[in-house]
């Protein structure tokens, strides 16, 4: 019996131990990529140094190209060659297995914790290099300089700037006995890397990225109670900025840092947009309406913000000037429920969630023709978070009743599913470009 | 939640077998006027072993409105904050518990279902939080006694996606504290 006991007991401690990790970290599965995807080969580095190489480099930018769904890598056991550098290329090879473009390097070590990752893309069909960098590294920060690489080949080879070395925040979900705990994860944008940042067993939600990616506000309900959090990534330091009577809801920076948009209601519970310096603690108010007004988002030159309001019957998205210039106004009209806007990048159109036909969705809502382009087929989509490079939008959705992140290119013809191993993750935010 | 809520329904068979036996005399019954004049009446065991007993009450409150204080969850139609005329009784009690009971605070917990998005789901719980807060203000309890707070759809209190769960997650919950 007690032996019993006791074996049961271990199972569970093996179970804890095993599980943190394995709920947390997220596996990436396309499920559709553009049928045109370029054939690209990225040769496995090579590496000078004591021991064996202490990263993948070539790995991981094969994986991140892959990913994007724009690039279709060569395995490595169909390569004829393998160079490491440029005089080793024979592009006669290269032509044979309909390669578009090459990608060799290597990784040297140069002792006291300094290392160099070096690579070259070639234009196979020219015969000639078409870009040629090298980046120094920590053993910490090996995996940050090969997403780096990453984000310049991807650049190089689309036009459009990488955002592979970006992270993505998110909130897991896990039922521990009768009670849920609720964790809010970092992770890289490749899923690898999941950090728990807070955790409690009262709800967390709305996470929100500072412009220079180093901090996270966010709603916590620990004492029953909503309350808005800063949060510094490196040193885990928090401070409440907002614990007002009533609603402390939907953070958002400003693009300048200096600001932070929220959702308060005051004890009569009329929720309202409100601007809030969390320095000085200086208040504004910026929507006065008995209707539901949250989900602030600001506009790429912070000029104005977007909300939600349902002030017309169902919730829509509406615009208000910042320096209280003028009052809110209508954006979306298409349907009868529109609602968590979030601008994209070039500031043309807003990522939404929009019920088509009972089934909640992710659409894109141009601001100029005011058309609404809808991008998922979920039934219960939600939390849209645009990629800085304005070129994916993640969201959460459910699959097989299990909350879940997937994400979907703007132009609707890449999308993947982001799951994790076990629970409920949700809400999951983009964070800006990293700052070098 | 559920364990308060078989309670509840335990102590209406309870009182319902009792009403049942009143073509018996019984000496150790106890007739009740509930506040609607409705009579009800609890009835011992023929053992004798225990007694009927009387509704207890704390100050200011009506026969009867021990029973109805146990309804502690209001649940509300889709997209609407609108109480339902059927909670009006057991809101009174409450209410009349307060008043009687100025040490006595409360916490409306509103929640939403799992649909849409998940701010302005907190906007919901917040509508339907705000409605039994007015009721319960409207019938004399003092704003001080009362804080709301809205989950929205951040704690369900059934799993699932279908129209069950969502009947059971779009609620009021009334929290006492002293």
């Amino acid at each position: 019996m007690i032996l019993r006991r006791l074996t049961s007991m271990l199972i569970t401690a093996i179970a804890l131990l095993s599980a943190a990790p394995a709920v947390a970290q997220l596996r990436i599965e396309i499920n559709r990529g553009v049928s045109e995807a370029v054939p690209v080969a990225v040769v496995p580095f090579g590496y000078d140094g004591p021991g064996q190489a202490p990263i993948d480099a070539a790995g991981v930018i094969a994986g991140d190209l892959e990913r994007s769904g724009r690039f279709a890598p060569l395995p490595d056991d169909d390569m004829i060659s393998q160079p490491t550098s440029g005089r080793e290329v024979n592009f006669t090879d290269w032509r044979l297995l309909k390669t578009d473009f090459l990608v060799i390097g290597s990784l040297l070590d140069q002792g006291a914790d300094r290392y160099l990752i070096r690579f070259q893309v070639f234009d196979v069909f020219r015969g000639a290099q078409v870009l040629g960098f090298q980046i120094p590294a920590s053993a910490n920060s090996l995996r940050a300089a090969s997403h780096r690489a990453a984000d310049m080949i991807f650049e190089k080879l689309t036009g459009t700037p990488g955002a592979f070395s970006t992270r993505i925040a998110y909130v897991s979900v896990t039922r521990q006995g009768e009670k849920d705990l609720y964790r809010l994860f970092v992770a890289d944008a490749d899923g690898a890397n999941p950090r728990m940042i807070s955790e409690s067993s009262q709800p967390l939600m709305s996470p929100g990225w500072s412009p220079d990616g180093r901090r996270l506000a966010y709603v916590s309900f620990e004492g029953s109670r909503s309350a808005i959090f800063v949060q510094e990534l490196a040193t885990g330091k928090r401070t409440e900025v907002s614990a007002r009577p009533g609603i402390n809801g939907a953070p958002a920076f400003s693009p300048d840092g200096r600001w932070l948009a929220l959702t308060l209601s005051g004890q009569d519970g009329n929720l309202d947009i409100h601007v809030l310096n969390p320095a000085t603690g200086q208040l504004r108010r910026l929507t006065k309406n008995p209707a539901i007004d949250t989900e602030a988002a600001w506009s790429a030159d912070g000029k104005a913000i977007y909300f939600t309001s349902d002030r017309s019957g169902g919730p829509q998205v509406y615009m208000v000037p910042v320096d209280g210039s003028g009052g809110a106004r209508r954006i979306t009209f298409e349907g009868r429920y529109n609602a968590r806007p979030r601008v994209t990048p070039d500031g043309a159109s807003l990522a939404v969630v929009h019920n088509d036909q009972g089934n909640y969705r992710i659409a894109l809502v141009d601001l100029e023709t005011k058309s609404t382009h809808i991008l998922t087929d979920g039934r219960q989509d939600e939390s849209p978070s645009i990629a800085p490079n304005g070129s994916m939008i993640i969201y959460a959705t459910r699959v097989a009743g299990r909350g879940t992140l997937a994400a979907v290119s703007t132009d609707g013809r890449i999308s993947q599913t982001l799951a994790a191993a076990a629970g409920d993750v949700r809400e999951p935010v983009w964070s800006p470009y990293p700052t070098y | 939640m559920q364990t308060k809520r078989l309670f509840t329904i335990a102590i209406a068979c309870l009182l319902a077998a009792g009403c049942a036996k009143t073509t018996k005399p019984d000496e150790d019954a106890t007739d009740v006027v509930g506040a609607d004049g409705e009579i009800s009446r609890q009835t011992g065991i023929d053992t004798g072993a225990v007694a009927g007993g009387t509704e207890y009450l704390e100050p200011g409150m009506l026969p009867g409105d021990s029973t109805l204080i146990q309804e502690t969850v209001i649940y509300f139609d889709f997209d609407t904050a609108r109480i339902r005329p059927d909670y009006s009784e057991a809101l009174s009690a409450h209410a009349r518990r307060l008043v009687g009971n100025q040490g006595l605070n409360v916490r409306l917990e509103g929640h939403a279902d799992e649909r849409g998005s998940r701010e302005y789901n907190i906007g919901l719980g917040e509508r339907r939080a705000q409605a039994v807060r007015q009721v319960l203000m409207l019938q004399g309890v003092s704003a001080a006694q009362i804080t709301t707070v809205s989950y929205g759809e951040e704690r369900p209190a059934a799993r699932g996606s279908d129209e069950a769960a969502w009947e059971r997650n779009r609620r009021v919950e009334i929290v006492y504290s002293e």
